[in-house]
Formats: structure tokens, sequence, C-alpha cells
């Protein structure tokens, strides 16, 4: 029964995902983060959850020292318009297989403003949990594809 | 196979380069118990020994992490590069966690000199997760000076930090309840270093007189143990929290690294031999080992020589 050194996948399988939940700009309201890290919590997943007020260079850190596969943004006011900032910003530090979903109130004409910038899906007022979890599982899952990819996994 | 190790030796040759996305990669390989992960705390087993590790521990809410984000300020201010590693538990039925320690540190979150990790407990009982001496080795490895360790909020009998760490800080604050039951003798045994923290707080005076009247409880050695008092939230006493932190390392180690390394890694091998036994000996369903069992159940044979007897049947032939 000793274990030998062999090595026969390289995959996170089996293991939680890691999300990072957290807002950025100068709104303060958080309940909507807190809501989202719970649901995310009850489905089995690793939430980062930090304060409001954060600053992109910090995402970028937290994003990288937790090695999340989700990063989840909440907006209620502005914030949302230096999202498309913070994604290069991710893409800058090497970040391109962490995925980004947004929740909060988005009005639709900025909406493909944000998509085109790489955001994966958008959750306005009114969100079922079961649809926010499911996506969040589906875009933790396509992250780790890609890690491994970038791994010549 | 040959992928697998030009995977490894890619990701260990960007950890060594001090990449820190291929540290927190690294950390989240072994994390998973990835096979992965064995090759790689292998392979980055030459390059331990330099870090020193701080544990720290206490019941829920006495500051642990408050108290970190003073400590890293402190040691930044001497150069040091920090690394911290914070466990907190995980909910016993989605496995799921919200890892909030870090919250406290948002101060140097941008400092390339401060690197932080939450990890869930992800259901280990003992105050830490499975993987975190495997995590320091990668952490020490990468060239981290210092790496401090917080536990899930303990007090009672969660004394593992004591097998990893090589220094450990027990921290308690008055108002948590019943003070001398918020803090239990079996982790006041492991303390290198104790804390009385919330020393602004009116009861701060009372909480230290229990806990310097319960050291006096312990053997002789360990009246020796300084009892600090600090505010976290002020970065009160931070310094000489640090000093006793480093006298205490000094008096363990002769403040040499090679002893410092060797120590751990036997608390590393004590600790995996433990666990590979247990998993050997609820395995072996033999009839050798049932009969030395119903000795057992009979009053025929203590415990101690049951288990030598159970081990010597099975593993005679390899020990
Ligand atoms: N008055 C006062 N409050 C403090 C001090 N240190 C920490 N606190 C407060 O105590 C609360 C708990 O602090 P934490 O650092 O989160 O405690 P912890 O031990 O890490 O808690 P867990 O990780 O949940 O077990 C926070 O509200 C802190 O602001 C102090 O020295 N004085
Ligand atoms: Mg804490």
């Amino acid at each position: 029964m000793n274990q030998p050194l062999t090595v026969t996948s390289h995959n996170l399988e089996g293991s939680p995902a890691r999300a990072l939940i957290t807002k950025i700009g100068l709104d303060g309201h958080d309940r909507g983060s807190r809501i989202v890290a719970a649901y995310l919590r009850d489905a089995g997943m690793e939430v980062i959850y930090t304060p409001p007020w954060q600053e992109i260079q910090s995402v970028v850190q937290l994003a990288l020292q937790e090695d999340v596969d989700l990063i989840g943004i909440s907006s209620l006011a502005t914030d949302h318009l230096i999202i498309p900032e913070m994604m290069a910003a991710l893409r800058e530090a090497g970040l391109d297989s962490v995925e980004v979903f947004v929740g909060g109130i988005i009005p639709e004409q900025e909406r493909p403003m944000l998509l085109k910038a790489g955001v994966r899906a958008i959750f306005g007022p009114g969100s079922q949990r079961d649809d926010i979890v499911e996506c969040a599982k589906g875009l933790a899952a396509e992250s780790r594809e890609k890690k491994q990819q970038a791994f010549g996994g | 196979m040959s992928k697998v190790s030009d995977y490894v030796d890619n990701l260990l040759s960007r950890l060594r380069n001090g990449e820190v996305a291929s540290l927190a990669r690294a950390i989240s390989l072994v994390d998973s118990h990835a096979d992965v992960g064995n090759a790689l705390h292998h392979a980055v087993r030459p390059f331990t020994g330099q870090a020193e590790v701080i544990g720290i521990t206490g019941p829920p809410g006495a500051g642990k992490s408050t108290l970190i984000n003073a400590l890293i300020t402190e040691l930044r201010g001497q150069d040091k590069r920090v690394a911290v590693v914070a466990v907190d538990p995980s909910s016993p039925i989605s496995g799921g966690s919200v890892l909030g320690d870090r919250t406290r540190m948002g101060e140097h979150t941008d400092d390339p000199g401060v690197f932080i990790r939450s990890l869930s407990a992800r259901g280990h009982l003992g105050g830490l997760s499975a993987s975190v001496l495997r995590v320091v080795d990668l952490i020490d490895a990468a060239g981290w000076d210092v790496v401090i360790l917080e536990t899930v909020g303990a007090g009672q009998s969660e004394t593992e930090v004591a097998e990893v760490a090589d220094i450990n800080v027990v921290i308690n604050a008055p108002g948590l309840g019943d003070d001398v039951q918020a803090i239990k003798a079996g982790i006041l045994e492991i303390a290198d270093v104790l804390v009385v923290n919330k020393a602004d707080s009116p009861l701060a005076q009372r909480t230290e007189r229990q806990l310097k009247a319960m050291l006096q409880l312990r053997r002789e050695e360990s009246q020796q143990v300084p009892v600090v008092s600090t505010i976290a939230t002020a970065g009160s006493g931070i310094e000489e929290l640090v000093s006793a932190i480093g006298s205490q390392s000094q008096s363990k180690f002769n403040a040499s690294k090679s002893e410092r390394l060797l120590d751990r890694t036997r608390r590393l091998l004590a600790q995996q031999a433990a666990e590979q036994l247990k998993c050997w000996l609820q395995g072996d369903t033999s009839p050798e080992s049932a009969s030395i069992i119903t000795a057992v159940i009979e009053g025929n044979c203590d415990n101690e020589k049951a288990i030598t007897d159970l081990i010597r049947i099975r593993y005679g032939a390899i020990l």
C-alpha cells in the first residue's frame, strides 16, 4: 500500500471550485454580493469574499494568489463601467482562464459592452438562485479546463 | 509520464523564480490531492528549510487575523517577505466555505512582498487542512522568509498546528464567554508564546492573570512561556510579540536553520506515519489480526502489545 510516485492525472477533479466574490468602484452596498457568496458556499464552493471598494489591481492579486476559477462582481450603481478595465488587467496578468460574471443593476444598453469585454454572464434583479449556481458551476468547470490546457495537460 | 514530469519541472522552475501564479497553482494541486501534487511536493523538498513557520491559534474572534495583519506590517518593516496561509472551516453539509480571514489583511493585498492564501479545512479536524504541511513546503521553496499559519477558530483540542509550525503563538482575548473555558489546557501545552489580545478592553488584565495562573500549573519549562499583551487593531505590542517569537525560536533551534528543518521534517514524518499506520491497521481484516484483536477484547492482551503484534504479523517482512 506504499504510495509510489506515479502520476496519472493532474486535474483538480473533485476538489471544490474556488470563487472570488467582490465589489469594485465606489458603491458600498454589499447585500447582493453577500447573498451570492452564501449561494455558492451552499453549493459546495470555496468562496473568497471581500468587502466592497476593491481596487482593480487588488482584484488581480486576489485572483492570482487564491487561484480562483471564477470572479463574481456585484454592481448596483456605476461600478460596472470599470469592469472592462478590470478584464484587461486580468488578461494582462495572464489570468485568461478565470471566468467573470456580473450581478446587480446593469442597464440594458450597457450589457453588450460588458459581454464584449469578456464577461460571461450577467444577472439582473430577481435572478433565481438555481440559475446563478448553475451558471457559476459551468463557468468554474470551463475555467479548469482552460487552466489544464494552458499547462499542457 | 514524461509529459507530467515536464509539467512538474516547468511549474517548479517558475515557482522557484518567484512567479506568484505558479505558486498559487501548485498549492491548488497539492490541496486537491491530485497525483501531480505528490510529485510536486517531492520535487520542492530539496529547496525547503529556509522559511520560518509561525502558527497562530486561538478561539474564534480572539483576533488572529487582525494580529496577523499587524505582524505582516512589523515583519515587512524588517524587510522580510511574508506569506500567510489562513484556514477556515468548511460547512459539514455542503462542503463549501466562505474564506474571510484575509479580509482583515486587506491593506497588504497589493504588496508584492506579501502572499496570502486561504484554504478550507475541507472537513479535516484539528484546526488545519490535511494538505497544509505540503502547502508550507511549497511556499518555503518559493523563497518566502516567513510563513504565518492561521488555524480555524480553535481553543479546545485543535493542537495540530504544533506539528506544522516551528513556533506556536496561542492567542486569547477577554470577552469570549468564560475566559478560562475559551482556552483549554491542551492548547496551552503547545504555546511557545501566549498573547492576550484586545488589551484595550477593561477585562484584559483579568484574562492575563488567569492565563498566567494556568501556566503556573504546567511543567517547569513551560513557565518560561512569555505572555505578550497586544491591541491588534492598533498595532500595539506587536514589536514585543515579534521579539518574543524570535527569542523562543532562538532557544528552540539554537538559531540553526538545519535544526529547525530537522525538527519540522520529523514532525511531518510522524504525522504521515500515524495516518499510514491507521490506514493499514483498519484495512487489515486477516484472520491473524482478528485473533490478536479478540485477545484484546477478552482481556488477554494489552493494547500496546496488540499494536506491536499487528504491525509485526502484517509488515514484519518489510520492517
Ligand atoms: N477592541 C479590539 N478589537 C479587536 C482587537 N483585535 C481584533 N479585534 C476585533 O475582533 C474581531 C475578530 O477579529 P478577527 O481578527 O477576525 O478574529 P479571528 O480570531 O481571526 O476570528 P476567526 O478567524 O473567525 O476565528 C474583529 O471585529 C476585530 O476588529 C483588539 O486588539 N481590540
Ligand atoms: Mg480569522
